[in-house]
């Protein structure tokens, strides 16, 4: 996209992971066919070719599954808990080791730059697996009583924009906690998954203790309907959580939702122009945008919106999209054909409203799924854009004028996930922050994530928390 | 001669009008209904007021207009509040001794159990309001030049479905723990034994608790609570007072706007000391973060 400077391509190279080309289910410590023979494949969203072909799990495997979890459950429980620790930390040191790979693998599978899989997925699963391994011999002392219990059979399912990531933020507490898992990884990213269970394998994991089932959304609602499973734990898209909730009303399945959001970044008149532009970009264009907590509304202060809106866009013009295993790549590509419709039509719809679209120079390869970063001016709070998640590379910017009507945008939402804060004034931050309604507020910072941080929802972007000590609860009989 | 008359008859007594607590008022039903109370051997005690959908709805409005109010008192004033409510509980002791005992079919001297734990239980919460952000928040160590503080907060408006059968002790119970921690409420009486939580309206009013912070109801459970599961402006539901069926029906209703939902728990013993599961159960939890990084030239730091 720079003119002037122009980088030499300084790949990754993927010689360091080795693709099956077909994969099964992964069932009671092994590897097998689905029941019904189903395949489905999964493909290089920045290329379009085929990765590998994955089994496809239907209802009689998510009984064979919830089978295997369930015969585990008994002896994982009673381990005591220092044991259960030591094979997650084995666990979190054989992600460190492997990290180059499985970063490579996922960019491949996903789509998104190896600069980020490399380090920010990567660290945050090697070390949301070391924080949890250290809570399994300590469970009497977070909170939750003497002697808090684990649920049972924990059946997860997770999405396809940080496939590993969130694989982590679900089994480590899982665990720890001494449940036994039943996973889906999303149809589009399951190779991270299986490669997952070849790390359980090699930490010497129980048999059953870990259940790997890709499939589509019918896998997901089978698996969260059945009846011997204790515990609901879904990431995933608004409309969806409400499905599951409406699935496990009546029952006494514990459940907990991580769903979408419209995360607000406010910046104030007083901000540090630099850094909060950074923390924009950070905001909606880490990982194509395709982040739920993703700050996709940005309230300007309007005495500096020309100014900021001018650097925002020289900034913008020196992001670099491409091939996502470069090592200097910005931005990657969407995850799939049908995601990146939908950007595409929510983005139409922006344009037929009447906002006002802007994109910097930007030529997109010629296969795969692209979207080139997009943001819109002349917002108003009625546009489907400042309303609709759009998970994608695109920014609605509107404007506010003081404090109260900054908050009062903010929170005019259905969400209530992340929200952004830049002002140089502490005493701003602290009284923005209190009346924001959202779960995670970065002040003078955006899209940071770590182990020790619960992170989770108000309103419906779903309730719970993953991570912290707060993520325990999830997992307990409490 | 007439004057010797009039000593020996009986002086009829003046029976109460129960109302409800709406938004700090004492209205009765829109719809005009009532229906009768009675006490365990089914002798007349009183008219309830049969509270109608609309009711329901103008209560999540009173509720809804309180919650700026009360979730930004301090935590140390709701403290001073709820003790206040305790206090003024106290005095009116026999009154609930004898509502409880004629709702609940107690001796005099059981229902006195169950209204004391209930004084003691609110006094309990109260004691609770600036100490649970203490004991469910903190600091995180996060491994970067990051500082973060997770603190409770209210999630907002919640409806209530009192316990049916512990008239007064189970509605303390489920009600103070909801206020303690900064949500309002909307209550729904038990069914059958609406009069000791009308009752509390009366307290409630004379306390320092804002109008709108607690919200009573009696009528029909059934027919009350769909329009609060589903209302879109409530934001948990605390389903103690719902059988299995209902139970079901208000969680998939709840579903559409992702409302908190406290399913009906067992509870053997009203008067066991209850731990922090339902001051939890309606706080959401805010992470902050702000960078700690070291001060540059200019003094400043992000």
């Amino acid at each position: 996209m720079a003119s002037v400077f122009e980088y030499a391509p300084a790949p990754e190279s993927r010689s360091v992971v080795d693709i099956a080309p077909s994969y099964g289910l992964f069932i009671d410590g092994e590897f097998v066919e689905a029941a019904e023979g189903k395949v489905f494949k999964t493909v290089s969203p920045s290329t379009e070719e085929v990765l590998s072909e994955i089994a496809q799990a239907g209802e009689a495997d998510v009984d064979r599954a919830v089978a295997a979890a369930r015969r585990a459950f008994e002896k994982w429980s009673a381990l005591p808990g220092s044991e259960r620790a030591k094979y997650l930390f084995r666990i979190a040191r054989i992600i460190q080791e492997r990290s180059r790979e499985l970063a490579v693998l996922e960019t491949l599978d996903n789509g998104k730059p190896i600069k980020e899989t490399r380090d920010t997925d990567l660290p945050l699963v090697a070390a949301h697996f070391f924080y949890y391994a250290g809570w399994a011999d300590k469970l009497e002392h977070a909170g939750f009583g003497a002697s808090p219990k684990p649920l049972g059979v924990a059946g997860q399912v997770i999405p396809w924009n940080f496939p590993l990531l969130m694989l982590a933020w679900k089994i480590a507490p899982a665990l720890a906690t001494g449940n036994t898992v039943v996973l889906k990884p999303a149809e589009t990213t399951p190779l991270s998954a299986l490669f997952f269970a070849d790390i359980c394998r090699q930490a010497g994991l129980p048999k059953g203790v870990v259940n790997i089932l890709p499939g589509y959304g019918d896998t997901g609602a089978a698996l969260v309907a059945h009846p011997d499973v204790n515990k609901v734990a879904f990431t995933g898209s608004t409309g969806v959580g409400k499905e599951i909730a409406r699935t496990v009303a009546g029952t006494r399945k514990k459940l907990t939702l991580e769903l979408g959001g419209k995360g607000a970044n406010i910046v104030f008149d007083d901000a540090p122009i630099d850094q909060a532009v950074e923390g924009i970009v950070t905001g909606i264009f880490f990982n194509q945008g395709q982040v739920c907590c993703a700050g996709s509304r940005l309230l300007v202060q309007e005495s500096i919106q020309d100014e900021l809106l001018d650097s925002l866009k020289r900034r913008l013009s020196t992001l670099r999209l491409g091939d996502p295993l470069d090592k200097n790549t910005d931005i990657g590509a969407i995850n799939s054909a049908e995601q990146l419709a939908r950007i595409t039509s929510l983005v139409e719809k922006g344009t037929a409203e009447g906002a006002e679209p802007w994109s910097p120079e930007c030529e997109l390869p010629s296969s795969g799924y692209w979207f080139a970063p997009t943001l819109f001016t002349n917002v108003t709070q009625a546009h489907t854009i400042a309303r609709d998640e759009i998970f994608g590379p695109v920014l609605s910017v509107l404007t506010f004028r003081t404090p109260d009507e900054a908050v009062a945008k903010a929170n005019n939402t259905q969400y209530g996930l992340s929200a952004g804060i830049w002002t140089e004034k502490g005493s701003r931050i602290l009284a923005v922050a209190n009346k924001l309604r959202a779960g995670v507020v970065w002040s003078n910072t955006f899209n940071k994530f770590d182990p020790t941080s619960p992170f989770g929802g108000y309103k419906e972007s779903g309730f719970g928390r993953e991570g912290g000590r707060h993520g325990l609860e999830a997992y307990l009989d409490v | 001669m007439s004057e010797k008359n009039e000593k020996t008859e009986p002086r009829l007594s003046v029976f109460k009008t129960y109302k409800l607590y709406v938004g700090g008022k004492f209205p009765r039903s829109e719809s005009g209904r009532v229906y009768e109370v009675t006490d365990a051997k089914g002798k007349w005690l009183a008219n309830a007021p049969q509270s109608s959908r609309k009711d329901a709805r103008d209560a999540v409005v009173a509720a809804r207009k309180a919650v700026g109010g009360w979730s930004g008192a301090t935590a140390y004033n709701r403290g001073q509040v709820l003790y206040r409510v305790a206090e003024m509980l106290e005095g009116r002791r026999a009154q609930f001794v004898q509502e409880v005992a004629d709702a609940e079919g107690l001796s005099k001297a059981r229902a006195a159990e169950q209204v004391e734990a209930a004084v003691d239980r609110w006094v309990w919460y109260a004691g609770w309001t600036d100490k649970i952000a203490q004991v469910v928040g903190g600091g995180n160590p996060v491994a970067g030049p990051y500082f973060n503080l997770s603190s409770p907060e209210p999630t907002g408006v919640v409806a209530v479905l009192a316990p049916q059968e512990s008239s007064f002790l189970g509605l303390v119970s489920v009600l103070a723990p909801v206020i303690a921690t900064g949500n309002t409420a909307i209550v729904v009486a038990s069914e059958r034994s609406p009069l000791p939580a009308l009752s509390l309206g009366e307290v409630l009013a004379t306390s320092d608790v804002p109008g709108g912070v607690v919200n009573v109801l009696s009528g029909r459970t059934a027919e009350i609570a769909p329009t609060l599961a589903s209302h879109q402006d409530v934001n948990a539901i605390d389903l103690a007072g719902a059988d299995e069926i209902l139970a079901k029906e208000l969680e998939i209703a709840a579903a559409d706007n992702l409302k908190r939902v406290l399913r009906p728990q067992p509870v053997d013993n009203w008067t066991a000391t209850p731990g922090t599961d339902r001051l939890t159960a309606f706080l959401e939890t805010k992470t902050v973060w702000h960078p700690t990084g070291s001060l540059g030239a200019s003094g400043s730091a992000y």
